[in-house]
């Protein structure tokens, strides 16, 4: 079993991390909600309807999802590959709607060089980036996002977080990314999940609340300090323990 | 800062932009990809011209599309007309193989890209996922043992033992599909074993067939175009045409598919019922040319790989680029058979082998630009 016992409501727009060890089943709990796995007991709710009573459509036009890697086959140029996620508002026809969708997007993430790249021919945070615009262009009221920014710099780390929290409280999007960086998610979050082996729920809530020395030290196995920084919590990590 | 570029954003959703550098050059890379359409559409129609000429009677290159104009327009020319030698040389002895030829080239090459995208494999196509073997052995059971699933009449029952035992591959690839862990190499191998099997199995009945029948079945096996005439043309051509429509239709969602069965699941795609409809209207559209023409191998596999370098691998020019490239590059194949040791023929699936072996190589060494 991957998940046991995990329940939580996250309601309201907002930007929400999920953290945890590796293999605490963060990828898997996203994967349930948007029916790439079935759990085989409980149930997932959004928007007060059981998932397992929707349609694998019907999520889709609700919940968006980044994966952490795009495994793209025949590649297309960056373009088409982010027209892609306009899949749900796309005719067979590409509108001007669907272009002028992904040139503001390619725009916001500073990928329009791109746009007529072939998508195997980039790096990897490059590859995320159009990943991300290709989450984003689907314009649905929740975004699932894994691990995001595993592959990008510190600036462009910085840029999509805050971006995502900007764009999570102008258009009233739930944005739920999973993480590793607890900085990051102490830093910008509205609230944080954080998951402990095995498959469980240790703790959710405002960063603060979550990201204590007690619960890192617990949950990861690292001793450390954390600091108050502006009114958030700041990890400063100190040595693995046995 | 970042704000501000969020706020841009939100603000510039609302004012469409008429004209950017990207707009423009994603409109100029569409047009492209229809002169691609067009300029396979071109050399189609010119193939088929070079191609009626030859023959013991000589008919002039212009001639023929005079001949086939007139045809469409006035219908036959009376019986004893100087024209009506002509007229009957070019529209019921020349023509049906060329018609035949465009209908399968197309055929194989548009079911060559749904099964490359729904399988996730560039090397996947009829022919080395078993589907053809498949269909192969359906019609030699009923050609040699008159063992049909329906029907006495010989278009029917030739299509629908096509399809069934077509159906046969597409099955064990599904099923091994749904073990876990399964990898497109593995899939590609399942449908190597079941083409040996099949291909086997058609050997084992054409050693035991009556060695009269057995020429025209063996040229049939290795690819013909002249096997069948217009007769099947109709039966051909409506479940083609069906099969590609459809296909057409599905486009979209191909795209969607080739990046991976959790994405796709994720933009709203059932896959595994997705995967089973393409393969089905696969195994319809194959068995009903291969049935009919034999195994042509290569087409398949090898017209989306070089349709993919000119238009790119957006499935919903690909198909319509690489069925057009299938088409001229089967009538091509067939000129060059027919005229490359005249008076002798070889069999358009030697050709298509011949071509495609090369090609393929070349496919190979330009693997790490930008195809797959």
């Amino acid at each position: 079993m991957v998940l046991d016992d995990v329940s939580f409501t996250l309601d309201g727009p907002g930007l929400v991390c999920i953290i945890g060890p590796n293999g605490v089943g963060k990828s898997t709990l996203m994967k349930c909600l948007i029916k790439i796995n079935k759990p085989t007991g409980g149930d997932l709710r959004i928007n007060d309807r059981s998932v397992s009573e929707m349609s694998i459509k019907d999520v889709s036009k609700v919940v968006g999802y980044v994966p952490p890697f795009s495994d793209d086959l025949f590649s297309m140029t960056v373009m088409d590959t982010i027209l892609i996620g306009r899949h749900n508002h796309q005719k067979w026809r590409t509108s001007k709607k669907d272009l002028a969708m992904v040139h503001n997007v390619m725009e916001l993430l500073d990928i329009g060089d791109l746009a007529m790249q072939q998508f195997s021919k980039l790096s990897a945070g490059q590859h995320q980036r159009v990943a991300l615009a290709r989450g984003l262009v689907e314009e649905t009221e929740i975004l699932l996002l894994d691990e995001p920014t595993s592959n990008l710099d510190v600036r462009h780390q910085v840029f999509v977080i805050e971006m995502l929290r900007a764009l999570a409280e102008a258009d009233d999007k739930l944005v739920l990314m999973i993480s590793h960086d607890l900085n990051l998610a102490a830093k910008y979050a509205h609230k944080v999940i954080l998951m402990e082996y095995p498959g469980k729920l240790r703790a959710i809530g405002d960063p603060a609340e979550v990201i204590t020395e007690e619960n890192i030290r617990d949950v990861y196995g690292v001793e450390c300090e954390v600091v108050n920084h502006g009114g958030r919590p700041h990890v400063i990590l100190g040595s693995a323990l046995k | 800062m970042v704000r501000d570029a969020v706020k841009r954003y939100r603000r510039n959703l609302e004012n469409v932009p008429e004209d950017s550098p990207e707009f423009n050059e994603y409109h100029r890379a569409i047009v492209l990809k229809w002169v691609f359409i067009c300029a396979c559409i071109t050399v189609m129609i010119i193939v088929m011209g070079v191609a009626i000429t030859i023959g013991d009677t000589p008919i002039g290159f212009f001639e023929t599309y005079e001949i086939i104009f007139n045809h469409l327009l006035h219908g036959a020319p009376p019986e004893g007309s100087p024209e009506f030698l002509k007229d009957y040389l070019v529209i019921n002895i020349r023509m049906p193989r060329i018609v035949i030829g465009m209908i399968v080239g197309s055929a194989l090459a548009a079911c060559g890209v749904v099964m490359q995208n729904a399988l996730k494999n560039p090397l996947a196509d009829p022919y080395t996922t078993g589907v053809s073997s498949g269909a192969v052995f359906g019609v030699t059971i009923s050609s040699l043992l008159g063992v049909t699933i329906v029907s006495d009449v010989y278009y029917i029952s030739t299509f629908v033992n096509a399809f069934v035992f077509s159906l046969v591959p597409v099955l064990i690839i599904l099923l091994i599909s749904k073990l876990r862990s399964v990898s497109p190499v593995t899939m590609i191998m399942a449908g190597i074993s079941v083409m040996y099997v099949f291909n086997a199995m058609s050997t084992v009945l054409k050693l035991m067939a009556d060695p009269n029948d057995l020429a025209d079945l063996y040229k049939w096996s290795v690819g013909s175009l002249t096997f069948v005439g217009w007769g099947a043309v109709p039966l051909m051509l409506s479940t083609t045409a069906v099969g590609l429509a459809i296909m057409m239709v599905l486009t979209k969602r191909l795209n969607i598919l080739a990046t991976g069965d959790e994405n796709a699941t994720a933009m709203g795609v059932n896959v595994d019922s997705m995967r089973r409809f393409l393969l089905l209207i696969v195994a319809m559209v194959a068995a009903v040319n291969v049935g009919f023409v034999g195994l042509i191998g290569f087409v398949g596999l090898v017209a989306p790989h070089i349709a993919r370098i000119f238009v790119g691998a957006d499935n919903r020019y690909l198909l319509p680029a690489s069925a057009a490239f299938g088409a001229a590059l089967l009538i091509a194949a067939d000129l060059i058979g027919r005229t490359i040791i005249y008076p002798s023929i070889l069999q358009v699936g030697v050709i298509t082998a011949f071509m495609g072996g090369p090609m393929f190589l070349w496919l190979l060494l330009r693997k790490n630009s930008n195809m797959w």
